[in-house]
């Protein structure tokens, strides 16, 4: 059996090497859209911060995908594809035949659509190029605006502060990464990448890219400009879904599959960023990972399904540590919050009839895995309530 | 090192203590009465000798004013009551406190030269019906026995007496003659399960006031059995009402069989007995059948009251009390009152006794006093009825308050404050309830301007023209004086003489050892007496106002074991709060508001706001609240506010021991705590308490009817330091707040609030207080209120080792004895350890108790052998 797997990010290339394994007689091709061997997108903040080299990032040898029994084709860019011939149409034209085609095409980084956006010294964060892009801007040291306050936005914030750049951070929600984080851990960390000298203009709206040659500043929606030698575009992926959907797959907005990963078409799945799942697709590695493994027990003619769980993020930004679960901007839950001061810990815990149904946990994550138990298994906290925020050390005793 | 011979200030047990100026102290082994034994109390007294709140300055309408300005103030205030008045319009209150020859000197003053018998001690509502019952049997104010008299008996019977807690000295030489001869039985007659009955053979749960009754049906079964007396008064005696005893019939049966065949029989009564409005009959009833056994001034038999304070015996001897003379001098003997005009060249003497103190504050609420000098005790907490006393106080032109603290209820309502010296500081004597007489000596500089009472009296007398009736150099002189009256009486028949030290020099007054009276000859020494005596009859009373639907349970008031009076001097003691922290009211479980909730204490006369506390060793239908407590500490704790003033008519002691009362839930929006590193006042809240908890750490128990997060916001705002983080914990839907506050490691103040009064325990968080850096671990579990390994905070048993009620059950000990040797707890004063005992009773029996049925009691029993 011909397996193509496209995109070779972390979900694509752990599909591959589970199809390799499982399939007997299997020939499994993994075409990668970037000129280098498999790498770790996740780590690409430590190789702007320094932390780390580029080979460091490389998850997968030339040699160890081939005694995976993966053929391994990088700077492979898909066209199209031809469904009834079970061909995937390479830009220049070469086919690649499949008899299951796994589509891990990933997301793309959103350029906003503003005035001076694609001038020289925009770029935007979301793989090797472009941070080979920003360290190269960087060399001059000078200032950088990074826009977007996600936790993509401020990892390119720590790491170009970390090479010398003077950051502002354009934010539009008075807290950054308000989808993993409450106002008040988003405060907290607010203040703590404040002194490492990133500061942040929150909450605010880019209008424009200044400059004529290259860029120069940010304008914002109140008219100040804020000088720039590098503009960094943070504002959000896009799942790659336009390939499947000029093949005709049914696409929202990102490609449609069932539990077993699976297209409309019965060879063709989808797994990681690229993939819509009732209605959600995953942003995090974690699920995509086990979207691959699903996918590739499919294709190996296993019973096989994906089930979400509850949205735990567990992130490390400049050194925090961070973590939420479930839904934590519920404004009609009740919250519990502790938060220590001086030791820049803070949680807090999401309720709604009794039940635990979100969490935030900031500078102290020891107790996320409890708390994602109580959250997915909805078990009534009730009785345990005045000692829940202080973790299982104290609330399983009441309970 | 150079331990100074002193007598404790506490109870009337009088203890002779060794004390050295740095503060250590130890029990006295020379000391007939305690023979170097201390309760916690007294071993906590080195601790209060830096009292904070400490009166050093005299003050005249609230501003610091010199001796002779202050003095003038008094002096002023005096003579023109005296002028509106008349004698009748001025009063001495006075205190137990007093040393013998500061009690003389302001009886003196009163009686002699203002001319009132308006002086009337705080004794009044301690052992009055004791000194009344005396006088009635024996003519004179009469203790017949001597405390070794409890060690030889073979039955001890205590009536209204939690000798454990209150004269805790006494009680550990009773149970250690119970350990050595254990065949003697004990009994204790008490409406409360109290902690005295842990060592006891027999408990007797009375109904509240049904003493008399008792009394009268052992007076009867006494005679059935054949006991006979010439004494008069028996038929009238046998004759008298019965009444009911609400006891068991068996359990009295078995009291009177044991009772009348044991010739060596002790009856030790107290205020349980003495606080009634039949406190007198009580005491006739129990005098009536020693008389009857003829069980008086024997080895090991007869009756005896102990009283609360260290020298009310002292103030019945020089007469400040208002319906007493001098030296037991009798108003209705004219050539005695002529003998005693003539030695003080006092001829306005008080022609006839004046107030009682309850009456004395009722006429002062009508504006009938116009200037009243309170010594060393403190009416506004103390009285019944109390919110009716400090409408009095307040409405007088003059009150004069002289003290050793400023922080009392009393003084914040006086006009002219007198600074007088402390225990450790002034120089005299005190008797003890056995007759014993012993020095109070000074070993600490005097404070600031804190003088001696005696001296402010004489300095006040001399202002009013009467310096040399008053000019005596020191307490020697006053002393000398004091003896020599109690000699004026001759030749008519007087027990109390001791005249014979009236020839003491001062050398010999400053070595004198512990004397027991009477000492008519120079050398003497007295004994057991066994004086004429008379049958009273005593028709059963039921108390003075009976419960009814709208007010159906009776509240006693009582002591706790590591408080004293109105905490002016255990109160600021961390070590002694921690036995009993909180304002609390007992009751039996059964219908009581739950435990550690609020209740509403309500009689027709006031009201005071309490945490319940569940006790099924308390009578159904009964409710008791310790006395204590004050605006110092918790101003709706106040209980004597609730407290009716029904008095007895012949003594005029309050009925401090039964009062018809409601109890109510109060419902609160939130209860709380605030730990502080200050103390942030009583009206933090609705409900407030205030409680020293460590070293340098004040608690505040509050509870609120306002917003919760309101009220947390406020607490916080009031503890905020600069530099300071906090530690939050918010859960607003739940009415959940707790905060502390740190810095550099350090607790600065900790906030808890929450709907119910389901708190955490308070002493795990009080113990952080000491440690300089909390680290990372211990700050994450803070607010949880509890260490997240090791034992649960647990309440303090032992106070003297500080061991908890876990370390107890958890030590492996099944006796006291084990436990002591385990932990330590129980082997310092001993007080504890009826506490011990039930304890280790309450825990699973399987546990300790052995099999063939004896308990831990006799073991505990066992174990007092030092």
């Amino acid at each position: 059996m011909r397996i193509l797997v496209v995109g070779a990010g972390p979900a694509g290339t752990r599909c591959a090497a589970r199809v390799a394994e499982r399939v007997r007689g299997a020939s499994v091709t993994l075409a990668g859209a970037e000129p280098t061997l498999p790498y770790d997108r996740v780590a690409l903040s430590k190789l702007l911060a320094g932390e780390a080299r580029a080979e460091d990032l490389i998850t997968h040898r030339l040699a160890a995908l081939r005694d995976l029994g993966i053929a391994y084709r990088p700077g492979i860019a898909i066209a199209a594809l031809d469904r009834a011939a079970g061909e995937a149409v390479t830009a220049r034209g070469d086919r690649l035949a499949y008899d299951r085609l796994v589509l891990a095409l990933g997301s793309a980084a959103i350029r906003l659509p503003l005035p001076g956006a694609g001038l020289p010294g925009v770029v935007l964060y979301r793989d090797m190029a472009d941070v080979r892009a920003m360290l190269r801007a960087a060399q001059d040291r000078g200032r950088a605006v990074v826009i977007g306050g996600g936790l993509l936005g401020l990892e390119a914030a720590v790491g170009l502060a970390a090479r010398g750049m003077r950051v502002t951070v354009v934010h539009a929600v008075d807290w950054p990464m308000e989808r993993q984080l409450d106002a008040m851990a988003g405060g907290l960390l607010a203040t703590r990448l404040g002194t490492r000298g990133i500061r942040f203009a929150m909450p605010a709206s880019s209008m424009a890219v200044e400059g004529t040659e290259r860029a120069t500043g940010v304008r914002l929606s109140d008219g100040s400009v804020l000088p720039a030698d590098l503009v960094v575009m943070a504002v959000g992926i896009r799942p790659q879904a336009a390939l499947a959907r000029e093949a005709g797959l049914p696409v929202n907005r990102g490609i449609l599959v069932d539990d077993a990963m699976r297209t409309a078409d019965p060879a063709i799945y989808a797994v990681g960023e690229c993939a819509e799942h009732r209605g959600r697709c995953v942003g995090l590695v974690a699920p995509a990972l086990e979207q691959a493994e699903v996918a590739a027990r499919a294709i190996a003619g296993e019973a096989a399904a994906w089930a979400p769980r509850a949205d735990a993020a567990a992130l490390k930004v400049s050194g925090t540590a961070v973590w939420s679960a479930g839904d934590i901007a519920d404004s009609a839950a009740e919250s519990i919050v502790l938060r220590d001061e001086a030791e820049e810990r803070y949680r807090r815990l999401l309720l709604r009839d009794g039940r635990l149904v979100g969490a935030v946990l900031y500078g102290d994550t020891a107790d996320a895995g409890f708390y994602l138990d109580l959250i997915t298994t909805r078990r009534p906290v009730a009785g345990l309530r005045p000692l829940l925020a202080f973790g299982p050390a104290f609330a399983r005793e009441a309970a | 090192m150079n331990a100074v011979r002193t007598t404790c200030p506490y109870c009337g047990v009088g203890c002779g203590v060794l004390a050295t100026p740095e503060g250590a102290v130890r029990g006295d082994p020379a000391h007939p009465a305690n023979q170097g034994r201390l309760c916690s109390k007294g071993t906590a007294l080195g601790e209060t000798l830096d009292l904070p709140g400490r009166l050093l300055h005299p003050e005249v309408d609230g501003k610091r004013a010199s001796w002779d300005a202050a003095l003038d103030a008094v002096a002023e205030g005096f003579r023109r009551a005296l002028a509106e008045h008349g004698p009748e319009g001025i009063a001495l209150y006075v205190s137990g406190q007093l040393l013998t020859e500061d009690y003389y000197a302001a009886n003196k003053l009163a009686k002699g030269f203002l001319g009132t018998g308006n002086i009337d001690s705080n004794s009044r509502l301690c052992m009055a019906s004791a000194v009344a019952g005396h006088r009635r049997a024996f003519g004179e104010d009469l203790v017949p026995g001597v405390y070794e008299d409890l060690e030889l008996a073979d039955l001890v019977v205590l009536v209204g007496s939690n000798l454990a807690w209150c004269h805790p000295v006494l009680f550990q030489r009773l149970m250690a003659a119970k350990a050595a001869r254990p065949a003697m039985r004990i009994v204790v007659v008490d409406p409360r399960r109290t902690a005295t009955c842990e060592g006891a053979d027999l408990h007797l749960p009375i109904a509240p006031g049904g003493d008399v009754a008792l009394f009268n049906a052992l007076l009867r079964h006494l005679h059935a059995r054949g006991h006979r007396s010439d004494a008069p008064g028996l038929d009238a005696a046998l004759a008298a009402a019965p009444g009911e005893t609400g006891l068991d019939p068996v359990a009295l049966a078995t009291f009177l069989d044991w009772f009348a065949g044991t010739p060596r029989t002790v009856t030790l009564f107290s205020q349980g007995a003495n606080q009634s409005s039949a406190g007198t009959d009580k005491a006739n009833a129990i005098i009536n059948c020693h008389l009857l056994s003829g069980r008086i001034g024997l080895p090991g038999a007869g009756p005896f009251s102990i009283t609360g304070q260290p020298n009310a015996m002292g103030g019945r001897e020089v007469g400040a009390l208002a319906n007493m003379l001098a030296g037991h001098l009798d108003w209705s003997r004219p050539e005695e009152v002529a003998a005693l005009r003539e030695f003080w060249s006092a001829p306005a003497i008080a022609p006839g006794p004046g107030l009682k103190a309850v009456d004395l504050f009722r006429v002062a609420a009508e504006g009938r006093i116009g200037a009243l000098w309170v010594m060393a005790t403190n009416p506004a907490v103390s009285m019944p009825d109390v919110d009716s006393v400090r409408a009095a106080l307040r409405r007088l032109p003059c009150l004069v308050a002289s003290d050793v603290t400023r922080e009392s209820d009393t003084m914040d309502l006086a006009r002219i404050r007198l600074p007088a010296l402390g225990w450790g500081e002034k120089d005299g004597t005190v008797t003890n309830s056995e007759r014993v007489i012993s020095r109070q000596r000074g070993f600490r500089p005097w404070p600031g301007e804190a003088r001696p009472d005696w001296w402010i009296v004489s300095q006040v007398a001399r202002r009013l023209g009467w310096g040399d009736s008053f000019a005596w150099a020191g307490p020697a002189d006053i002393f000398r004086e004091h003896a020599a009256v109690t000699g004026l009486a001759r030749p008519a028949e007087r027990v109390f003489d001791i005249s014979g030290l009236a020839g003491l020099s001062d050398a010999e007054y400053a070595a004198l050892a512990p004397t027991r009276w009477p000492v008519a000859r120079r050398g003497a020494q007295g004994g057991r007496l066994a004086p004429a005596a008379r049958f009273v009859a005593t028709p059963f009373r039921p108390p003075a106002h009976e419960i009814s639907t709208d007010y159906p349970l009776r509240l006693l008031t009582g002591r706790l074991r590591d408080q004293w009076h109105t905490m002016t001097r255990t109160g600021p003691v961390p070590r002694l709060m921690a036995h009993w922290p909180e304002p609390t009211v007992t009751l039996h479980p059964e219908g009581a508001p739950p435990e550690g909730s609020l209740a509403r204490i309500e009689s027709r006369w006031g009201q005071a706001v309490l945490r319940v506390r569940h006790d099924p060793g308390q009578a159904p239908g009964t409710g008791f609240v310790p006395m204590h407590w004050t605006d110092r500490f918790a101003p709706p704790a106040r209980v004597n506010a609730a407290v009716n003033p029904a008095v007895d008519p012949v003594s005029g002691q309050p009925e401090l021991k039964h009062t018809p009362v409601r109890v109510t839930p109060v419902a609160m929006a939130w209860h709380g705590f605030v730990l502080a590193r200050r103390a942030l006042g009583t009206d933090l809240a609705a409900w407030s308490a205030l409680l020293p908890a460590a070293e340098g750490v004040w608690r505040h128990e509050l509870a609120g009817v306002d917003a919760p997060a309101a009220a947390f916001a406020g607490l916080r705002a009031l503890v905020a330091e600069p530099d300071a983080a906090w530690v939050l914990l918010e859960d607003p839907a739940a009415g959940l707040h707790r905060a502390a506050l740190l810095r550099d490691g350090r607790l600065l103040a900790v906030v808890f609030l929450g709907p119910d009064h389901a708190l955490p325990a308070r002493d795990w968080l009080v113990s952080l207080f000491a440690g300089d850096a909390i680290g990372s671990a211990a700050r994450r579990c803070l607010l949880a209120g509890a260490p997240a390994e090791g034992p649960a905070p647990s309440p303090t048993i032992c106070v003297c080792h500080g061991v908890s009620a876990a370390a107890i059950l958890g030590c492996g000990g099944t006796s006291v004895a084990a436990v002591g040797e385990a932990t330590r707890a129980g082997t310092g004063c001993g007080s504890c350890r009826p506490e011990i005992a039930a304890l280790l009773d309450s825990a699973p029996p399987a546990a300790h108790i052995p099999k063939d049925g004896s308990g831990s009691r006799q073991e505990y029993a066992a174990t007092l052998v030092d």
